[in-house]
């Protein structure tokens, strides 16, 4: 999700250029319109509600948008979750995306930079994500930016 | 999944070269480096270069140079040059093991067999995804932080 289709072809902006700031409910179609481009589907009450809980700058949850030139470019959501399975309170970083046409311009760095410095601020000092080991683009990333494996693994089961 | 001496020589070379991509490198000085013996080293380098991830550069202050692309270059790019990566080979059909039956309730070797074949490849699984999630640049800022770290 970070990477140009095409490469070679230069950001439309500087990295300069790009605030990260705290989502408002007027960022909002921006942000389904992203998602919907990178996964095909429009989740208006998904997004709704994710708004709706991690919105309006809390201490636990953060819901970030970087905006450049008027456009919402990309955004990261995450929270600080406290002592699940004996885990001390770390940082989760459940969503990140970039416009497919803004990609290698910086922005998921800017983006993952600005929740990590808001997981700092909330007091805890390891950020944490998960997905699928198929996402070779964003575990690219996700390790690009010094993440390394977690001491956890990821079961599940057919019910 | 364990490397072979020789995809482990490829890794150290590769990363070697991307971290300084416009030098030389002679094979002896990587050779020397990494303690192996040149002529191994020479074959390895061989197989990079068809794959067009180093370059041969003759004549006077000649030796290797890297050719590829560290940020798009992966670690399973180097592996797969060396490794055969398809799935880990399962006993044959079910049909054609049942010679050997489950005896006295326990289970039968093909049974046992397959089980462990579903861990084993459930280990793979994860060391592909890993291998082919970090690139060289990505390997390169680890050396550093690690460097710095002491």
């Amino acid at each position: 999700m970070i990477y140009r289709k095409k490469s070679g072809i230069p950001p439309a902006h500087e990295p300069g250029e790009v605030r990260v700031r705290g989502v408002l409910p007027g960022d909002l179609e921006q942000v389904i319109e992203i998602d919907a481009l990178v996964t095909g589907l429009r989740k208006e009450g998904y997004w709704a509600e994710i708004l709706r809980r991690y919105g309006g700058g809390r201490r636990q949850r953060h819901f970030l948008v970087a905006e450049a030139g008027g456009r919402i470019e990309g955004y990261v959501i995450g929270e600080v979750r406290d002592w699940e399975f004996g885990s001390a309170p770390c940082g989760w970083v459940f969503a990140i995306n970039v416009r497919p046409d803004a990609r290698l311009g910086g922005v998921g760095t800017r983006l993952l930079e600005a929740i990590g410095d808001s997981f700092r601020r909330a007091g805890v000092s390891k950020l944490r994500t998960i997905l699928s080991r198929d996402n070779q683009l964003i575990l690219s990333f996700f390790r690009s930016q010094g993440m390394m494996a977690a001491p956890f693994i990821p079961l599940e089961k057919d019910l | 999944m364990k490397l072979q001496k020789n995809t482990v020589l490829a890794l150290y070379s590769v990363l070697e070269f991307a971290a300084n991509p416009g030098r030389h490198h002679s094979a002896a000085e990587v050779a020397r480096k990494y303690r192996v013996s040149p002529h191994h080293l020479a074959k390895v380098l061989r197989t990079l270069g068809r794959a067009g991830l180093v370059q041969a550069v003759r004549g006077v202050g000649g030796g290797y140079r890297f050719a590829g692309n560290a940020k798009r270059l992966t670690l399973m790019d180097v592996i797969e040059l060396f490794e055969d990566i398809s799935a880990p080979r399962r006993a044959g059909p079910r049909a054609a093991r049942r010679g050997a039956g489950p005896e006295q309730g326990l289970a039968a070797p093909f049974e046992v067999e397959d089980a462990l074949g579903v861990v084993l490849k459930e280990i793979d699984e994860i060391a592909k995804a890993t291998f082919r999630s970090i690139t060289l640049a990505t390997m390169l800022k680890l050396v550093e932080r690690r460097r710095a770290r002491g």
